[in-house]
């Protein structure tokens, strides 16, 4: 598992060096969570039914957003390739990938969006299962990306393309995460759509890294 | 001689006297299940005649479901296998699929007008259909996106395999939603009492939908061989 | 210790070369030659496991590759593989982490690129940046395989002085390298093959 510390080390260090990247992703999630009322009009009852829709959305996109830079720089500098000759084991250094992934946006906006949910007058309960639905939910955007983005390593229009990949394979990780807040806002006991967040969120960690494995090897080949 | 099978070259010729014959089951059966469909099915007290386009829209749904995972299954054959046929049949069967995700999502939209007023409805299965129709673009749209063709057909295995796993995921969360928010409204699901005639007449549907695409398969596969194999010597013969 | 039998490779459609065979062994070196596009970086790869061979195989000592070639063997590609946002030693020590190698920043003084240890990558010339990659072989001798996509390019007479000892101190020991130049220079080994593509 020294890889694992190592690749994560590496790309933790980097973005810290490109703050910009990150503070981008939030600042979009930020700028499309408050487009929604000025798209809506202002009425409190809907927006806050709207919250936690909305906000699940914009991770969704901001997840999106992110998701092509996760191998991109490295495959055109020539690091990925001596990641996949390396002696150490390929899914281990992917899952630092989504590790990073996940500390630079996934974790960022799941602390900010209370803060949005404000902006939409969440109640307290409500703010603390949307942040929770959120760092149950955002390690499954990443793990699923991180197989999309080495699908289209390499592909043309690969931004929009991902979307494509990605979104529809979201649905499932969308309904759940915010149908627990909406299940808070109505009075119903959220603890299921907890547990069915867990074993998305089991099934993902299987699933996102070895399809990314595989499409790294496809894409090296 | 399933193997002999597994070359381009051999599977071509065979593959062009197969067509013929699906394509007359296919015509068949659809005379079969329309004559069911509009002569023998009675009118239904609630929804009159309008709800004939059920023996479209069901089979359509349940072909489109049942072509992604036929799809994923020689996707996932090339990649175990490195056969170049498994990759061009996945390639050959993907529009077929997404055709009956759209016919069933059509059809779904002309059922809800005059039974309902609304051209759609948030239920589970036209939901989920919408939803499988962006698995097959992705698909394919994955696959155009790449140049080298054997490479596309590795990527779009990579993905219509985890579509696979995804599918019956999507369709649960999809029906828990709209049960959850729908309640008793509208549902193109509640369809009126399954009688045995149209049982049957869906049935007799879906099976010539089901030769329908084997043939349209066949024929578009023989384009991707003669494409792909261009430079080879049997093409060129 | 290397072999490979009915080795072909395929491109964009196009078969670059077929019924490729060749056996290294230890102290041998292996030159790829050919004009642009012939396939010497797809044959050597193929060797690394990169890239599937459209038919034949590679044995490593007599087996089917696995895990643990990847110990065995240093691949280093035609781009530098250094992220620019990290500094030369940042990068040097993890390449060396990567491939299991205790690192030394003598080896970074030795290819002559000492001095810009503290420096971002970014700001590395082509030369600089292919000696910050190739400082690695320094270390490297616990790797019996060497595989090298034209390590000469981009480099002054002495930075290839400096990789041709390098080279041959490797050969001297037992080692396998193989390379593809566009340039020709001699090196001492026990025996030398050379492939045309």
């Amino acid at each position: 598992m020294a890889g694992f510390s190592l690749l994560l080390r590496r790309e933790l260090r980097i973005a810290m060096r490109r703050r910009g990247d990150v503070l981008n992703v939030l600042v979009f999630f930020v700028i499309v969570a408050s487009l929604f009322p000025l798209g809506v009009g202002p009425e409190p009852s809907q927006l806050r039914a709207m919250a936690p829709g909305v906000v699940w959305i914009g991770a969704l996109l901001a997840a999106v957003l992110s998701l092509p830079r996760l191998f991109a720089a490295d495959y055109a500098d020539g690091t990925l390739e001596q990641l996949l000759v390396s002696a150490q084991p390929l899914p281990v250094l992917v899952l630092a990938k989504i590790a990073a992934h996940w500390l630079l946006s996934g974790l960022p906006l799941a602390i900010v969006a209370p803060l949005l949910g404000l902006q939409y007058d969440l109640p307290g309960d409500a703010l603390f299962a949307l942040m929770a639905s959120l760092l149950l939910g955002t390690p499954v955007l990443s793990m699923l990306g991180a197989a999309g983005a080495a699908l289209v390593l390499g592909a043309r229009a690969a931004g929009a393309l991902t979307a494509l990949l990605l979104l529809p394979l979201y649905v499932p990780v969308l309904i759940f995460g915010a149908g627990a807040v909406n299940a808070l806002l109505i009075g119903i006991n959220p603890s299921a759509h907890f547990s069915v967040l867990g074993a998305l969120l089991a099934v993902s960690s299987l699933i996102g890294p070895w399809a990314a494995c595989a499409a790294l090897r496809v894409a090296l080949d | 001689m399933l193997y002999k099978l597994a070359s381009p070259q051999a599977f071509f010729p065979v593959a062009g006297t197969l067509i013929p014959w699906f394509g007359a089951l296919a015509a068949a059966l659809a005379l079969a299940g329309l004559y069911v469909a509009f002569i023998v099915a009675p009118t239904d007290a609630t929804q009159g005649e309008a709800y004939r386009i059920i023996f479209i829209h069901v089979p359509a749904a349940w072909m489109s479901m049942f072509l992604y995972l036929i799809m994923a299954g020689w996707a996932g054959l090339g990649l175990a296998l490195n056969t170049r046929l498994s990759g061009m049949m996945a390639s050959a069967i993907a529009p077929t699929g997404a055709m009956f995700t759209f016919i069933a999502l059509w059809t779904g939209a002309l059922w809800g007008k005059p039974t309902w007023g609304t051209w759609w409805v948030w239920d589970a299965r036209l939901t989920s259909e919408l939803i499988l129709l962006f698995l097959y673009l992705g698909f394919i749209a994955l696959k155009a996106s790449i140049d080298d063709p054997l490479r596309a057909d590795r990527a779009g295995a990579i993905l219509a395999l985890v579509g696979a796993v995804n599918v019956p995921i999507i369709y649960f969360s999809v029906q828990w939603w709209n049960t959850l928010h729908q309640g008793a409204s509208v549902s193109l699901t509640r369809a009126p009492a399954m009688a045995m005639t149209m049982l049957t007449g869906m049935l007799l549907m879906a099976l010539a939908a089901w030769m329908y695409s084997i043939a349209v398969s066949l024929a578009r596969v023989r384009n991707i061989i003669q494409e792909r194999e261009r430079h080879a010597q049997w093409i060129q013969a | 210790m290397l072999e490979t039998m009915a080795l072909a490779c395929e491109r964009g459609g196009r078969r670059l070369f077929s019924d490729l065979g060749f056996a290294l062994g230890a102290g041998e070196l292996l030159r790829v030659r050919g004009p642009n596009g012939a396939g010497k970086t797809s044959l050597l790869r193929i060797l690394a496991g990169l890239t599937r061979p459209a038919m034949g195989n590679v044995t490593w000592r007599g087996k089917q590759r696995d895990w643990d070639f990847g110990r065995e063997m240093l691949f280093l590609g035609h781009a530098p593989a250094l992220k620019d946002e990290l500094t030369v030693s940042e990068n040097f020590a993890f390449n060396c982490q990567l491939s299991f190698l205790k690192e030394d920043a003598n080896a970074l003084e030795q290819i002559g690129v000492g001095k810009l240890a503290g420096l971002p990558a970014r700001f590395l010339s082509q030369g600089q940046r292919k000696r910050v990659a190739l400082a690695r072989l320094a270390l490297a001798s616990s790797m019996p395989l060497w595989l090298l996509d034209e390590p000469f390019s981009a480099l002054d007479e002495a930075a290839i002085t400096a990789v041709r000892g390098l080279i041959e101190g490797h050969l001297r020991e037992g080692g396998l390298v193989v390379l593809t130049s566009h340039q020709e220079f001699p090196l001492a080994a026990r025996a030398e093959r050379a492939i045309t593509l």
